[in-house]
């Protein structure tokens, strides 16, 4: 088997005497749809912040590409390749969406530290944000202060953010959280719509959501892994039904 | 704003946020007033130039990157100083005194910013005090260096270029002043409109989303912090230099607070803010130190609860919201 895109190593975390991450093992191979489900207080929103390095683990390690990144502070997982967006909406408030994702191309460029030109004469970089936000339909919006957008309209930011990182690995945090039924549909649009080469990991409650997009799917359960495999397999596990599944209405 | 913006490319857009508007072109011929309407008024002038220099660089840090400094004075403080020890030394070439203030000033800023870079809110505030109490306590031990409580004495500085003499009207002191500020707040301006200054930008919206992008925020913090103690130095030494004199309150917490109030006041994350601040305080605290010369900070204190109240975002940020009210759509 390949190098996995990102995988972890017997992982555990606990606040105080609560675990929140038990031995957690992922592999995630290059170009993957991972959906990672579970009851709330599952530990999901943990595991992701304990990937990108918000968090620090108490044991286990993680790898991308490889690479051991467990020492590795967030901006530098993010500058190799490990990106992720937010459940809670965590944008650049006074800025307007051209100049947010602009900001992102040009940390990714190393050209955020010059303070001698104009970001105006910055062209390519310019360019490369604007082309982002169009492919998330922004375009029209891009000149928006942030604060004002709608809000499905923030969540893509959220995402458009994260792609202006150029990530190998994508770790989306309820992309569609907030969002109205009908348009959450528009959120995974975009998200299905990436390029085939980028690793994805997403949380998600919507089992319709899950099951059209996910290849894969891992189970949490009070901070550990209760199982994974595919929707077909996950949808007839009677024990994933009986602790997830069944308290929901879903068809 | 919008309506009028969106048939602009992304480039043209952002190009079009660093352009000259009118109303600045008419704020800098204004500068130029006190030389024909207040002749007598140069020597005030220039003090506010340079306390304009000095709120300029509080508000790259506080007011771009909301990086929150109750020390700020201690920057200032060095470049006076170390311009006035340069000159009572025997080097009274104000150019070159200049120069190695401000790199006095921006190397000790430097030193500094590693730990400023680590700390947000309270605790920065409190170490950013407890760093100017240190700098004045320093300034005021050392005496021997710097005259203490008795003020440096014995500065004497040579004419600009060889040719202007420092005169007593305050001609040479307010063009000099004046040309010190021009010339920085054109620096200031391009940092500002930089990806540079979109990144201090982002560090003042979102601290927590900037790792998330990739930025490393504490060396983009280093790096403003540096400048603008830099900056906070170059303007001590022009006040040293053009009142050949440099006393403890140039070094004091009295400062540090007087030119937050000034970037509160004129609104900060603006660059024209802690100009008009600068403006606004001087010339109040001439007028009103005229009527009672010991209360007249009675009335900064009105003036600032009055402001803060009324226009949160100072009165910059109330002027440009009734501009953008009012504009013709």
């Amino acid at each position: 088997m390949s190098t996995p895109a990102l995988s972890t190593r017997a992982l555990s975390k606990a606040f105080g005497s609560l675990p929140v991450a038990r031995d957690i093992e992922i592999n995630l191979p290059v170009g993957a749809r991972y959906a990672l489900i579970g009851p709330n207080g599952a530990g999901k929103t943990t595991l992701i912040n304990l990937m990108t390095g918000m968090l620090a683990p108490n044991a286990g390690q993680i790898f991308l590409g490889g690479e051991d990144i467990t020492s590795l502070g967030p901006q530098e997982r993010v500058r190799r390749g490990l990106a992720r967006t937010f459940q809670i909406n965590t944008l650049f408030a006074g800025l307007n969406a051209l100049e947010a994702v602009t900001l992102a191309v040009a940390e990714r460029r190393r050209l955020a530290g010059r303070f001698w030109r104009g970001v105006g004469s910055h062209s390519e970089t310019i360019d490369e944000a604007y082309e982002i936000l169009r492919k998330l339909r922004l375009g029209d919006s891009c000149y928006q202060v942030t604060r004002e957008l709608p809000y499905g309209r923030q969540r893509l930011l959220e995402i458009a953010l994260a792609l202006a990182t150029r990530p190998k690995v994508l770790l989306l945090d309820e992309p569609a959280a907030g969002v109205p039924p009908e348009e959450s549909g528009e959120v995974f649009e975009a998200v299905a719509g990436l390029s085939d080469d980028l690793t994805l990991l997403f949380i998600e409650h919507d089992m319709h959501v899950v099951f059209r997009f996910a290849s894969h799917i891992i189970v949490m359960v009070s901070g550990a892994i209760f199982t994974e495999g595919q929707p077909a397999k996950i949808s007839a596990d009677p024990g994933v039904r009986e602790v997830y599944l069944g308290k929901r209405k879903h068809g | 704003m919008t309506t009028a913006t969106t048939t602009l490319t992304p480039q043209a857009y952002l190009q079009a946020q660093s352009r000259w508007h009118p109303l600045e072109i008419v704020f800098w011929l204004a500068t130029l007033l006190p030389f024909v309407l207040f002749p007598d008024y140069l020597s005030l002038a220039s003090q506010i130039a340079i306390t304009a220099l000095f709120a300029l660089s509080l508000d790259l840090i506080l007011g771009y990157a909301g990086i929150v400094s109750l020390g700020h004075a201690a920057f200032f403080g060095i470049g006076a100083y170390t311009a006035g020890l340069i000159s009572k030394f025997g080097w009274g070439e104000p150019l070159t005194g200049l120069v190695l203030a401000t790199a006095a000033a921006g190397l000790i800023g430097f030193a500094v910013s590693f730990i400023i870079s680590r700390f947000r809110h309270f605790t920065l505030i409190m170490i950013t005090l407890g760093l100017g109490l240190l700098a004045f306590e320093a300034a005021n031990r050392a005496h021997w260096l710097t005259g203490g409580s008795d003020g440096l004495q014995g500065i004497s500085i040579w004419p600009v270029l060889g040719l202007f003499k420092f005169d007593l009207y305050g001609y040479t002191a307010y063009t000099y002043s004046l040309i010190t500020l021009f010339v920085v707040f054109l620096g200031a301006r391009r940092l500002i409109n930089s990806p540079f200054g979109l990144a201090l930008r982002g560090i003042r919206e979102n601290w927590v989303r900037m790792p998330a992008i990739g930025a490393d925020s504490r060396s983009h913090i280093r790096k403003a912090f540096t400048i603008a103690a830099a900056i906070a130095g170059l303007a001590g030494a022009v006040l040293a230099q053009t009142t050949e004199n440099v006393s403890l309150e140039s070094i004091s917490f009295q400062r540090s607070a007087d030119v937050l109030v000034m970037l509160v006041l004129g609104g900060a994350g603006r660059l024209y803010g802690g100009l008009i601040g600068a403006l606004i305080f001087m010339v109040a605290r001439d007028q009103f130190s005229g009527i009672a010369p010991q209360y007249w900070y009675f009335w900064i204190g009105v003036l600032l609860v009055t402001v803060v109240m009324v226009l949160p975002n100072g009165i910059l940020g109330g002027l440009s919201h009734i501009y953008a009210r009012w504009r013709p759509k």
